[in-house]
């Protein structure tokens, strides 16, 4: 079975590298790999046996061969091409990773008000009570193998700290960039701890200059103190040949304030896992996604929000246009518990089918044990209103012209809800070259060629 | 302007429009009235080149071109207005973005250069107060929330902005209370030129005391049974269809 021989090969992996891995690692994150090395090796790569991996084939990206390493690495980076690429150009203060590591020099980032980007291995050296406090708490080893495997496997990531009280002048950026000519295989972690009443705008961008296949596991922790608010954002603009698969884990604390929103816009496979556990009273959560696929390409959201305590809201708006072959899942599961009164929860999938070959599997879910609750879930899958259509084209609008109308009203109630004016701005040209046919041809980068 | 000879229309296998002959001149107003289901809608889905209705015989000129052959935008772009009954809302599209592209793209068929941002505003700000239609329905998505009132200004609205030769207004009164009917009608009145022409299609005669026809056509059962001038609309109001559907019927 291939699946055997994934597994065994990542065990192999593991075991074989498990010197270099820690060696080059902070201490504090190598005691947590034996034990997820063991769920792993428990659980396996999903198949489509586990439910949650129904509609999302993780064999045929899993048994591809890539290059790993768990040495450093030396990647140079023509920082002026950059921006000539599609990726988000705003006025932020910008931090690259490549394959998820750190590759700035300055290995730390010390901003106005205690605020701090760093790698890893710095943080853990320069901060590890906090580092410590916050490292591996959030996600959950037992019921998400690939978590497990990042957590056995990661090296190094971008950890980001809001003091109490504490905000940036500018949003921050991270842009992952996929450079490298041969593909590979990495382990990104990230934190992020966000302390009780600060307020942060964060901008993850993965984007790939060159055409590889890449496959990346990357697991998130993040932690939204006491009325504190995060704003978080995500830019998925990587290429055909590029798997992205990643675990966001979310723990907000009373009163606080999660606002994040997921553009998924070229990649072959993307599959994002979020788990928000609103873990005290009176949390706010807000989640929207948009994905723009054609192709063969895939891509699934899972969510899953946990209502522990009562008076929270949380919110979630997902939204697919499916071009070509191809295929899509989303999966919701709103979780409200026994104490959870007063919870007030929406989640809405809607979908556009633009060929009779594209697919999409959705599967919308409540479980409510408190009685005074507000809850609605809802989905659609269908094609483009062809009354609308035919409406555009009595005021004289040629049908392409139409549908590019149609689609980008579909696409744009998940960009609006964006809070950082030029990045909407920004996300709302991706889109509208995505749907036009552009993206996938950058003007400016030769790098940057794309299968078509 | 528009020639109209021995149409036949049919949707999902039955036929509704049994042989139409008209033709209207430019400049003329004309009115088709007629009973419920006589095929008024049908006619005007077919002008306009509705693909849901299938046309088996006959043809339809507009400016000697055959119309039948062209595509919906088409038709539309060579000066063709249709103000549907049932207007279609279309939320996330912006009325300004809509007619904006609508009258670019319409322009370009046109071999003229769009307008720019300043020219499309200064345009959009007269026509509006030609329908007496506020800055708020401009602002929301097409037809989205609009009562029905708004809606059928709204049709008017995007016909003042696309200036057509040849306006095909379906049953524009229905639902509407006497004063949005008279800004309604004002709106088609001052925007008629000389050179342009109107369909009416209506049920009741109250629209043609304000749009006044100079010929009128009585529609039934997929036939025009009668054409004469407006005194027939005082005809019909007085005595209903039935004396129509009593001729018609019992000739055969």
């Amino acid at each position: 079975m291939k699946i055997d021989k994934i597994n065994k090969d990542l065990q192999a992996l593991y075991s074989t590298n498990i010197k270099d891995i820690n060696d080059y690692s902070s201490p504090i994150i190598n005691k947590y790999r034996e034990s997820a090395f063991k769920e792993f090796k428990k659980a396996g790569v999903p198949t489509k046996y586990n439910e949650d991996y129904k509609y999302t084939d993780l064999i045929p990206t899993f048994e591809k061969d890539y290059n790993v390493t768990f040495k450093p690495i030396d990647v140079q980076i023509k920082t002026e091409n950059l921006f000539k690429c599609d990726v988000v150009r705003l006025d932020a203060d910008v931090t690259l990773l490549s394959r998820g590591r750190y590759i700035e020099e300055q290995k730390i980032k010390e901003f106005p008000k205690g605020v701090i980007i760093a790698s890893f291995n710095e943080a853990s050296k320069k901060y590890p009570e906090i580092f410590e406090k916050h490292y591996a708490k959030y996600g959950n080893t037992k019921n998400n193998s690939l978590y497990a495997l990042n957590t056995a496997l990661a090296q190094d990531g971008i950890f980001i700290y809001f003091p109490k009280n504490s905000y940036t002048e500018k949003p921050l950026q991270i842009i992952n960039l996929l450079v490298d000519e041969k593909g590979f295989f990495y382990n990104t972690r990230n934190l992020i701890v966000i302390e009780e009443n600060a307020q942060a705008n964060i901008i993850f961008c993965d984007d790939s200059l060159s055409t590889g296949e890449f496959l990346g596991n990357t697991a998130t922790e993040i932690y939204v103190g006491k009325n504190a608010k995060l704003n978080f954002y995500k830019i998925q603009n990587e290429h055909n040949e590029s798997n992205n698969i990643s675990s966001t884990y979310i723990y907000q604390d009373k009163d606080s304030v999660f606002h994040a929103g997921v553009y998924s816009l070229l990649g072959g496979l993307i599959r994002n896992n979020f788990d928000i556990n609103l873990a005290e009273e009176g949390c706010e959560s807000d989640l929207f996604g948009l994905s723009l696929i054609d192709k063969k390409q895939h891509t699934a959201n899972f969510v899953h929000v946990n209502h522990s305590k009562s008076h929270c809201n949380s919110n979630q708006l997902f939204k697919t246009i499916l071009d070509d072959k191809a295929t899509g899942a989303f999966s919701g599961k709103v979780y409200v518990a026994k104490d959870a009164q007063q919870t007030n929860a929406n989640q809405t999938n809607r979908n556009i089918l633009l060929t009779d070959d594209a697919k999409m599997s959705t599967k919308p879910q409540l479980i409510i044990y408190a009685d005074d609750v507000k809850c609605s879930h809802g989905a659609t899958v269908g094609q483009l209103d062809e009354d609308a259509m035919f409406y555009m084209r009595a005021r004289g609008i040629r049908k392409k012209e139409a549908k590019m109308l149609l689609m980008y009203a579909f696409a744009n109630e998940c960009i609006s809800a964006v809070k950082i004016d030029a990045l909407r701005e920004n996300i709302q040209d991706l889109a509208q070259r995505r749907l036009n046919g552009e993206l996938s041809l950058c003007r400016n980068c030769s790098a940057r060629v794309v299968n078509a | 302007m528009l020639k109209i000879k021995n149409l036949k229309a049919e949707i999902n296998g039955k036929e509704i429009l049994k042989g139409i002959n008209l033709e209207i001149k430019a400049g003329e107003v004309h009115a088709i009235m007629g009973p419920n289901g006589s095929g008024k809608s049908t006619l005007s889905a077919v002008i306009a080149g509705n693909e849901n209705f299938k046309v088996t015989e006959g043809e339809i000129t507009y400016q000697g071109i055959n119309l039948l052959e062209l595509p919906v935008e088409q038709r539309a772009a060579m000066g063709i207005f249709i103000g549907f009954q049932y207007p279609i809302e279309i939320p996330g599209v912006s009325m300004v973005n809509f007619i904006k592209t609508a009258v670019n793209e319409q322009r370009k068929v046109q071999g003229k250069e769009p307008l720019t941002a300043a020219q499309f505003l200064k345009l959009m700000r007269e026509k509006k107060e030609l329908v007496e239609i506020g800055e708020k329905l401009t602002n929301r998505s097409v037809n989205e929330g609009f009562s029905g009132g708004e809606k059928k200004k709204n049709e008017i609205f995007q016909m003042a902005m696309l200036e057509p030769k040849l306006a095909i207004l379906d049953e524009t009164d229905s639902g509407l209370d006497i004063d949005a009917l008279r800004i309604v009608a004002n709106g088609v009145n001052k925007l008629k030129k000389p050179d342009t022409s109107t369909i009416v299609i209506t049920h009741y005669q109250r629209l043609l005391d304000f749009i006044v026809p100079d010929i009128v056509h009585i529609l039934y059962n997929g036939r025009i049974v009668k054409t004469a001038g407006k005194e027939l609309a005082l005809t019909l109001e007085e005595k209903g269809y039935d004396w129509i559907k009593e001729q018609v019927d019992g000739k055969k």
